[in-house]
């Protein structure tokens, strides 16, 4: 997994309340038995029209915010389906860090095992983050995750918390399962117990 | 003597493998149920680093979301090309490590969260995951079931485990009893209209009180399945009776000593007296409806008797969304529901897919015939559909105008053929309502089987209760 400590970038506005994971990425996409290539679908049915075409209003597609990395997003973001598609999609697009009110949980987790920083904010500060947003490409923000901090365009910076143990992974880039291996005898004991507690499971 | 416990609280106990300073817990995971679509990176990870899946016993896959469910879908070329790499993926994985698998071919096939439970793989107290958000329906056991990402998938067949921090209690009580033509589902909508789509983030659910104790396994897991579009990571309701009499005799269920055993355990399976919840709702069950849904967000619930809503009697950021919301699905605010015009029926899902489902929706539509341009019926699992076959279900529908189909998801989410064309508009028993969600442009309005039924009959949006003869 990349590693995330911090990152300068162009923040995206996308207000819109609710953004779903069949918005983030849509089924048809989902068909894929790879991790990459979806971000070129990233928001495919607000992206394009039904024959392909771009749809020139769309944030994604106006000039200022084609190489966004940052998304500033309206309240409940990723809600809906599991699919990590979602976070594959905004990955291979380029995007490392969407800033909400709140986020679904599946989508938030999904975030952090690849290398996506999602981060909670209360609704006052993610007015000031999508007005600065609303600004362009010349407004770039900078979100340190070492010091938790995220700062606008014109110095204003605000602190967010995150879960340490994901943090920490995220600053290290670290495999999951690589951890978990390490604790492959506790798993092996709570086996043995479980199978004389529990005998039908 | 301990503290009083939520019926989460003792199942995560129960289940703790290794707890960090932190918090974080490692969570045993007693069953992991995997389909087509979100396994197969899993499945790579595994091989590129050499892994093997740890419990294979404990994992269970069918193919559902991709499958065609016309009748002639064993012709390979009823599938689009990337849909058949996906299944064969799935049947070569099942192979190579070892799993339990229901492939295509198998009449034991059908939807994933149908799959378990009518098998025996999902019993009370269990931890139970899939790479599917919609694994909440497995609470409907008193199992803590919910939904992971592809990583997690991989995690998980790797090392049985899952990383997890405890989510809060919450409590949603149904009192009193239904009235007439009011079902779990419309007890499931109504909770996530009071609540939010993002009401329940942060939380487990536990459903509880009268009207939920008087629901059958099967209501209760349409209830539960909908807990995750009020954003809970899990719905649960203790086990009784009834889930006892339901797993008794399943393939995969215990038998004798070890039946008893289990029982004995199950039974400690329930929120202490005076257990703390970090959040109560209480809805009574005379108050509930049969509602339908009128935008592209569950929570856009409305009693079926209403109204389609302005935006300006939103607030925030739902002003825009509800705006939008109308603009994509042809509204206006004003409108009576029951004037709404339907093209399409769809009656299946794992929401809404179980016999009962179908006998709810036969009941309705006996001797009568369909007005609107399509409708049809896909049970959740190839026994599902048999047994209706049986009890004459499948006749009914088939002389009323409806498709009899194959088991599959098919138009709750569209990845197989079955989708709806631009602007065409579709009564659905499934559980979302998402623009595009069962195709391009299509619009949804999420309901009951029986007032999906009732809605076939008229050609539009209609209150089952007048259709039933009941007084509203």
């Amino acid at each position: 997994m990349q590693k995330f400590t911090t990152l300068t970038g162009i923040a995206a506005p996308m207000p819109l309340v609710n953004i779903d994971t069949d918005m983030i990425i849509p089924k048809q996409f989902l068909k894929t038995i790879q991790r990459s290539g979806l971000g070129k679908n990233l928001f495919d049915e607000m992206r394009y029209t039904q024959d392909g075409q771009e749809i020139p209003e769309f944030v994604l597609n106006q000039p200022a915010y084609r190489n966004a990395e940052i998304l500033i997003a309206g309240d409940n973001f990723g809600c809906g389906s599991s699919r990590e598609h979602a976070p594959w999609a905004l990955l291979d697009f380029g995007i490392r860090c969407v800033i909400s009110t709140s986020f679904a949980d599946i989508f938030y987790n999904n975030c952090f095992k690849n290398g996506i920083l999602p981060i909670v904010m209360p609704q006052d500060v993610v007015d000031v983050l999508m007005a600065d947003a609303k600004r362009g490409a010349n407004a770039r923000m900078t979100v340190d995750l070492v010091a938790q901090t995220v700062t606008t365009s014109d110095g204003q910076s605000f602190g967010f918390d995150v879960d340490s143990h994901r943090k920490h992974c995220l600053l290290n880039g670290l495999d999951d399962i690589g951890l978990t291996l390490e604790k492959a005898s506790a798993i092996d004991r709570f086996e043995s117990q479980a199978a004389s507690l529990r005998p039908w499971a | 003597m301990t503290a009083p416990r939520t019926l989460y609280d003792k199942i995560w106990d129960d289940h703790v493998v290794h707890q960090a300073e932190d918090g974080t817990c490692l969570l045993y995971i007693d069953r992991h149920l995997v389909h087509e679509v979100t396994s197969p990176q899993a499945f790579e990870g595994l091989r590129m680093s050499g892994r093997k899946v740890r419990a294979p016993e404990k994992t269970i896959a069918v193919p559902d979301h991709n499958v065609p469910t016309t009748l002639d879908r064993a012709n390979a070329a009823t599938m689009t090309e990337d849909s058949r790499i996906q299944v064969a993926a799935l049947d070569e994985n099942a192979r190579d490590f070892g799993i339990h698998y229901y492939p295509v071919s198998d009449v034991r096939q059908g939807i994933v969260h149908i799959v378990g439970p009518e098998q025996g793989w999902t019993l009370p107290g269990m931890t139970v995951v899939c790479g599917d958000s919609h694994t909440a329906t497995h609470g409907a056991f008193g199992s803590l079931a919910h939904g992971i990402g592809t990583s997690e998938v991989e995690h998980v067949l790797a090392t049985q485990t899952l990383i997890q921090r405890k989510a809060k209690n919450m409590k949603v009580e149904i009192t009193g009893s239904l009235r007439a033509g009011v079902t779990a589902k419309d007890i499931t909508l109504s909770v996530i209209g009071a609540t939010g789509t993002a009401g329940g983030t942060g939380y487990v659910i536990e459903y509880c009180g009268q009207a939920i104790r008087e629901l059958s396994m099967e209501g209760r897991m349409t209830v539960c399945n909908m807990a995750i579009e009020g954003g809970a990571r899990a719905g649960l309701i203790a086990p009784d009776e009834k889930t006892f009499a339901y797993c008794m005799g399943r393939p995969h269920a215990p038998k004798g000593a070890k039946w008893e055993a289990a029982v004995a355990y199950w039974k400690t399976l329930f929120s202490d007296e005076g257990a703390h919840w970090d959040k109560v709702v209480t809805l009574r069950g005379e108050d509930i409806a049969p509602v339908v849904t009128w935008g592209t967000s569950p929570e856009d619930v409305l009693p079926i008797t209403g109204t389609v809503p302005s935006p300006d009697s939103f607030t925030g950021g739902k002003v825009e969304a509800a705006q939008r919301s109308l603009d994509y699905m042809g509204l206006t605010p004003g409108q009576k529901l029951t004037d709404i015009a339907i093209d399409t029926v769809f009656i299946g899902s794992c929401t809404n897919g179980r016999i009962e489902d179908l006998r709810a929706a036969a009941a309705i539509l006996k001797g009568k015939k369909i007005k609107v341009k399509r409708a049809m019926v896909v049970p959740g699992s190839g026994l599902v559909r048999a047994q209706a076959e049986e009890e004459g279900l499948a006749q009914i529908f088939i002389d009323a105008g409806f498709e009899w189909r194959l088991a599959g998801c098919s138009m709750c989410l569209a990845m197989n053929p079955d989708q709806l064309a631009p602007g065409e508009r579709c009564a659905a028993t499934s559980n979302r309502n998402f623009e595009g969600r069962q195709g391009r442009g299509g619009r949804t309005h999420l309901m009951s089987p029986a007032m999906a039924a009732a809605a076939a009959l008229t050609g539009h949006l209609t209150d089952v209760r007048e259709v039933m003869g009941e007084t509203v």
